[in-house]
């Protein structure tokens, strides 16, 4: 747990390295003079005096050179006409929000007319890409280094060719070698010399990336008249070694992003099934409303973001209680109003559970709409942890993952070790002995079910964050969670949390091959299946109770 | 006789679905179009339909109400009667459709098909298509039911699978890979067995042919339900494990009924859709299967006309509430709900019956 | 096949038992509850077997008759019919019959209607459907409606009978099978003094046409009934004999009022 959330702040901190590097770069040495003099013949009207300016920041071998060079490649550089001043601008409503050229301090906002943009021409940007480019190849960030390599690489030149040769000999970081390498080997490809194009598949053996498989490809094709586009053997065998080297990291990263999506599925589908586990195994009640309450720790979501739309994640944040609240009173309600009349009469219970499903799925249309409600995602949890080209691992998927094992672990650790744990767990072993005991059974059928309804509640706020919030949210999912019960075994929530991620990662698996729905249709079909062999599940409760 | 005459109210009721049976239609083919007589051709319709929900409910009682299995899946025995019967109308179109194919309905046209699939072939013939309108839910449910029950699957396990094949079968009839015409399913029918399927002749038959068969369904079930098996089957419901001990093999007994209940709602189906001139996958839905088990608890399970009350009761007050006021009719359905399983187990029926016991 | 072969379906009881249980084990997570268990019962023999609670008296019977399958051991019934190749509705076919612990009958059902379903006719689902009771078969219900003395409840639904009523009518719907084993679990649980007697008199009426194993907690009833009793704990046979030798048995004296 901890170290993702490390992980991830370190991620973010890199980010914003990047892209303020004025901030960390510190003013000291800075030789005014060569600044100034250049940034006013940036400011001059001809294109000639700015490609001489160019030149001149880019040599003055300061960082503040560098800010201002990009953001005259981003066209955010202006001159502040009231001043005669250069300032970088970013674009707000009002305006533009201005901060000194110089020394990167903070000049407010201005309407955009009152400053005038520094244009560039197609010839001095290519020029001035190169030259950040270069200047950003001896940065000491990673990030930045690398940035700076698919610059260079963007129009490439013998000029950088040498240059990157040069920085490959003595770059220490992993990561930035690759890219060097990607991109000496892609342009060395096109060598007419064959040493230099095996060469270049050396280079590019190892690189999974689109556009090495889409080269390594092309050099595998045959022309309109059937002769290899590549005319060498040699080459052509190589690449294809490359390839196969190539597609079997593919087929790995493939793997585990399945996997992931797999497990993030299921763990969708065990927190929307673990509270179901523990009404059904400790209480042998189908709450058929458990999708419904699912549902309105959704809706708690939006209400909470509605209440504080300046503030996603606190929202987010806060639903988490709000929404167990919420869906444990309701469970309350329900037991206390209707399961305590029907105990003994599970099926009489689906079927008015099933009503109460009704009732709250209509209540919430007609209080928020039958519409879906959009509710937002923080900016922490959009957005993807992008492994490499081909892996990606979508944040909310993965917090989603994580907050199941977290509401997993919780509640194992409530059973096992509270005093309502206990009951719990006596209750469902034998409800008489329990009450000869003095167990309250009635509030323990309470509490149990308040418990399990609150859990549903808190997968609501999970589901918000991945689907859309409407009526029928819980609809969707209740037939799954049923079957992630069944499939795992009544009342044993190691079962759930196996079956759930099982399904989720069949489901996951099956996806390419058949189709979403039908893969879908295959694991309800393989579910049905399976309840034949093991009627009750992967790890069936045990005991003279259940016989009868 | 005295199948339907067991009970003064099973008697009267089915009295009652007999007069509209005969004389609805009848004064319908007889009558001027403006006299007081005249049903209103939504009329009949409205009317079959309720029929053809009440035969639907009385399936689930035979299994429900009488063997113990609160199966959430009946509509999809329904729905598969029905898709028969739309092939077989579908198939009827001919040239008439937009794209004017003899051979392919539109759906396949418009996807660019170029023959017939397997499954498609036969069905324009009446009667095979009647035969399938029994065999495919017969065969479905054989092959669950011999599965589920073989393997002792019970109580709120085969509800569960139950809603479990129903909510596959959905999301199955959804694609249009499966060449059921997808989302949309089929409709735009133009006639049945050369009767235009607007005509209000042809309503009043299919009416006059759904009382019909409801009451002769009824007779078929009260005869089974009063025979041994029936017997059996309530032993079942109550003592599973003594009737196995008494040497009945329990599975074979439930998946009699199960199929032949399958049966039923797949007849009920064929009826359905010349009436409403559609059938589409949303008839999968578990939310439609579950419609069904209320009508049974409401009218009073495991006693056949109980399911026919029910049927017709719920879907009156469907039809008046939700053209009335839409947002009622889910507050209406749950609340009804949650009070008949709490406080009427047996359902409207079981207020009379425990008023008579009182006399 | 030879004429000589007897047919697999056909009881051989020529060595003198009719049940052979041997070396049976049977854990259920762990806990053995037959423990090597082997037990014979002789053809036309009324044995009971007693031992306290969680002996696994129950469990023995679930094992004969096909509910539970041990882990290991043989079943036999006579020489040649595998029981544990059965399942619970062949072995009641075959002629074993098993009344419960706790007296199941079918509630909504009448008294008769119960008996009924019991009889021992073809119980294939068609036969059923068209089965029709001839005069014979009423003759047999109405002869162990009085054998049970329940001949006045005979339209009754079995639910309203008192817990005793419903354990002379599991024992009625035993008679109706005609089976050559009855398995009678705890039988007079909840009867009266004179019911007891009662019951008494009805095994032993019985004992020599069929065998009969009784279980039973009630060593008065046992006293009366048994010529051999069998004593069960801890899922094995402690001992077996006479009433008066297993009673004074030091062994079964530890175990009932040692533990
Ligand atoms: N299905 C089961 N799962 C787990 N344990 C079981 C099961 N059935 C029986 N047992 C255990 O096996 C042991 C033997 O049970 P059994 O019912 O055979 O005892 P018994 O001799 O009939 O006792 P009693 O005199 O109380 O009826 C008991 O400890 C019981 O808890
Ligand atoms: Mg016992």
């Amino acid at each position: 747990m901890k170290p993702i959330f490390f992980r991830h702040y370190v991620c973010l901190m890199a980010i914003g390295l990047l892209l303020l590097p004025g901030l960390v770069l510190s003013d000291e040495n800075l030789s005014q003079d060569t600044l100034t003099a250049a940034m006013s013949k940036l400011n001059a009207a001809y294109m000639t005096e700015r490609s001489a300016a160019i030149e001149q920041l880019a040599a003055a071998q300061e960082p503040r050179a560098i800010v201002i060079l990009q953001a005259l490649l981003e066209g955010h550089l202006f001159n502040l006409i009231a001043e005669n001043k250069l300032v970088i601008g970013a674009e707000i409503e009002a305006g533009y929000k201005l901060s000194d050229a110089k020394n990167g301090q903070d000049l407010g906002i201005v309407a955009r007319e009152a400053t005038q943009k520094i244009n560039l021409n197609n010839a001095l940007r290519v020029s001035l890409r190169k030259t950040l480019g270069r200047l950003e190849l001896n940065a000491s960030e990673v990030k930045v280094r690398i940035h700076a390599v698919q610059a260079i690489a963007k129009d490439i030149d013998p000029e950088g060719l040498v240059l990157l040769h040069a920085q490959l000999s003595t770059e220490k970081d992993r990561s930035v070698q690759d890219e060097i390498k990607l991109v000496l080997g892609l342009e060395q490809l096109n060598s007419t010399d064959k040493p230099q194009r095996l060469a270049a598949l050396a280079l590019l053996k190892d690189h999974a990336s689109p556009a090495v498989v889409n080269r390594l490809n092309a050099l595998q094709e045959k022309d309109a008249t059937g002769q290899f586009v590549e005319t060498d053997a040699d080459v052509r065998n190589s690449a294809k070694t490359a390839l196969i080297n190539i597609n079997s990291k593919l087929r790995v990263y493939a793997a585990i992003e399945t996997v992931f999506f797999g497990l993030s599925l299921g763990a969708v589908l065990v927190l929307a099934a673990i509270g179901l586990a523990i009404t059904f195994g400790v209480m042998g009640v189908i709450n058929m409303a458990h999708g419904e309450l699912m549902m309105l720790g959704a809706y708690t979501t939006y209400v909470m973001q509605q209440l504080l739309p300046d503030y996603l994640g606190l929202a987010l944040l806060l639903s988490i209680p709000a929404a167990f609240m919420i869906s444990a009173l309701v469970g309350i309600l329900i037991e206390r109003g209707i399961i305590r009349f029907l105990y003994g009469r599970p099926l009489e219970t689906l079927l008015a559970t099933f009503g109460v499903s009704l009732v709250l799925q209509q209540t919430v249309r007609s209080i928020f709409s039958p519409l879906n409600r959009s509710v937002a995602s923080p900016e922490w949890m959009s957005g993807a942890w992008q492994i490499n080209d081909f892996l990606a691992l979508t944040w909310n998927r993965f917090y989603i993952l994580v907050f199941c094992l977290l509401v997993f672990t919780l509640l194992l650790q409530i059973l096992k070790r509270t005093r309502l744990g206990l009951e719990v767990r006596a209750v469902a072993q034998n409800r008489n002995m329990a009450k000869a005991m003095g167990i309250p059974t009635a509030r323990v059928d309470a509490l149990t079910f308040g418990l399990g309804s609150g859990i549903a509640g808190v997968a609501g706020v999970a589901l918000s964050q991945i689907t859309n919030v409407g009526p029928n949210l819980g609809q969707a999912y209740i037939v799954d969670s049923f079957m992630v019960v069944v499939f795992g075994g009544v009342g044993n929530l190691w079962g759930t949390l196996l079956a759930g991620f099982s399904l989720g990662i069949a489901n996951k698996l099956l996806e390419p091959l058949a189709g979403a729905v039908l893969a879908k249709i295959l694991v309800l079909v393989f579910i049905i299946l399976f309840i034949q062999k093991r009627p009750r599940g992967l790890f069936p409760q045990k005991g003279r109770a259940v016989e009868g | 006789m005295n199948l339907f005459f067991q009970d003064k109210l099973a008697g009267s009721l089915m009295a009652v679905i007999a007069c509209i049976t005969v004389f609805i239609p009848l004064f319908n083919l007889l009558t001027p179009v403006d006299s007081v007589l005249h049903f209103s051709a939504y009329t009949v319709s409205l009317l079959g339909k309720y029929l053809t929900f009440a035969l639907l409910g009385l399936s689930l009682d035979l299994v429900w109400g009488y063997c113990g299995i609160l199966a959430l899946g009946q509509g999809a025995f329904f729905a598969l009667g029905g898709y028969a019967m739309g092939m077989y109308l579908m198939r009827q179109i001919g040239t008439r459709g937009v794209y004017g194919n003899a051979e392919l309905p539109d759906f396949m046209v418009f996807l660019n098909w170029k023959e017939l699939p397997w499954f498609w072939q036969g069905f324009n013939h009446f009667g095979f298509a009647m035969l399938m309108v029994v065999l495919v839910p017969g065969l479905l449910a054989l092959v669950f039911g011999w599965l589920a029950f073989r393997s002792r699957v019970t109580g709120v396990y085969l509800s569960i699978i139950t809603q479990a094949l129903t909510y596959a079968l959905l999301l199955a009839f959804f694609r249009n890979e499966m060449g059921f015409g997808g989302n949309n399913g089929l409709t735009d029918f133009k006639e049945l067995l050369g009767f235009n399927i607007q005509s209000e002749g042809l309503r009043s038959l299919l009416l006059m042919a759904t009382g019909l068969i409801l009451l002769l369904a009824f007779g078929v079930s009260r005869w089974v339900m009063n025979s041994k098996l029936g017997r059996v089957v309530t032993a079942v419901r109550d003592q599973e494990m003594r009737v196995r001990f008494l040497g009945y093999r329990v599975e074979h007994f439930k998946l009699w009924i199960f199929v032949f209940s399958a049966m039923l709602a797949g007849i009920a189906g064929a009826l359905y859709v010349p009436q409403v001139g559609i059938i589409n996958p949303s008839e999968f839905s578990p939310l439609n299967s579950l419609e069904i088990v209320i009508w049974v608890a409401i009218g009073g399970r495991g006693t056949l006309y109980g399911a026919i009350i029910g049927a017709v009761l719920v879907n009156y007050a469907k039809s008046l509430l939700t053209g009335w006021a839409p947002e009622i009719w889910l507050f209406f359905l749950g609340t009804t709900f949650i009070l008949v399983t709490v406080f009427l187990p047996n359902g409207i029926l079981g207020l009379f019956r425990s008023q008579e016991q009182k006399l | 096949m030879s004429g000589l072969a007897l047919k697999p379906d056909e009881l051989d009881v020529s060595h003198g038992p009719i049940l052979y249980l041997e070396g049976i084990n049977l854990s259920f997570d762990g806990f053995k509850a037959l423990n090597n268990l082997s037990l014979y019962i002789d053809a036309g023999e009324l044995r009971c077997v007693i031992g306290p609670n969680g002996a696994g008296k129950t469990t023995m019977m679930d094992v004969i008759t096909g509910k539970t399958r041990p882990d290991s051991g043989s079943v036999f019934f006579g020489q040649t019919i595998d029981l544990l190749k059965m399942d619970e509705a062949a072995v009641a076919r075959a002629g074993i019959c098993r009344k419960f612990q706790k007296p199941t009958v079918f509630e909504a059902l009448s008294v008769f209607e119960n008996l009924e379903l019991a009889l021992a006719v073809d119980k294939t689902v068609w036969k059923t459907l068209f089965a029709k009771l001839n005069g014979i078969q009423r003759d047999r219900i109405d002869e162990v409606l009085a054998i049970i003395g329940l001949t006045e409840q005979r339209s009754r639904p079995a639910g309203v009978l008192s817990h005793g009523q419903k354990q002379w009518l599991e024992i009625g719907m035993l008679l109706m099978q005609d089976p050559k084993v009855m398995l009678v679990d705890e039988p007079v649980a909840g009867m009266t003094h004179q019911e007891i007697e009662r019951t008494a008199e009805l095994l032993l009426s019985l004992r020599g046409e069929r065998s009969i194993v009784v279980v039973e907690h009630d060593m008065e009833f046992v006293r009366t009934i048994a010529s051999r009793v069998t004593v069960l704990h801890e899922g094995s046979v402690l001992t077996e004999g006479t009433m008066d030798e297993v009673q004074n048995d030091p062994r079964v004296i530890q175990v009932y009022l040692g533990g």
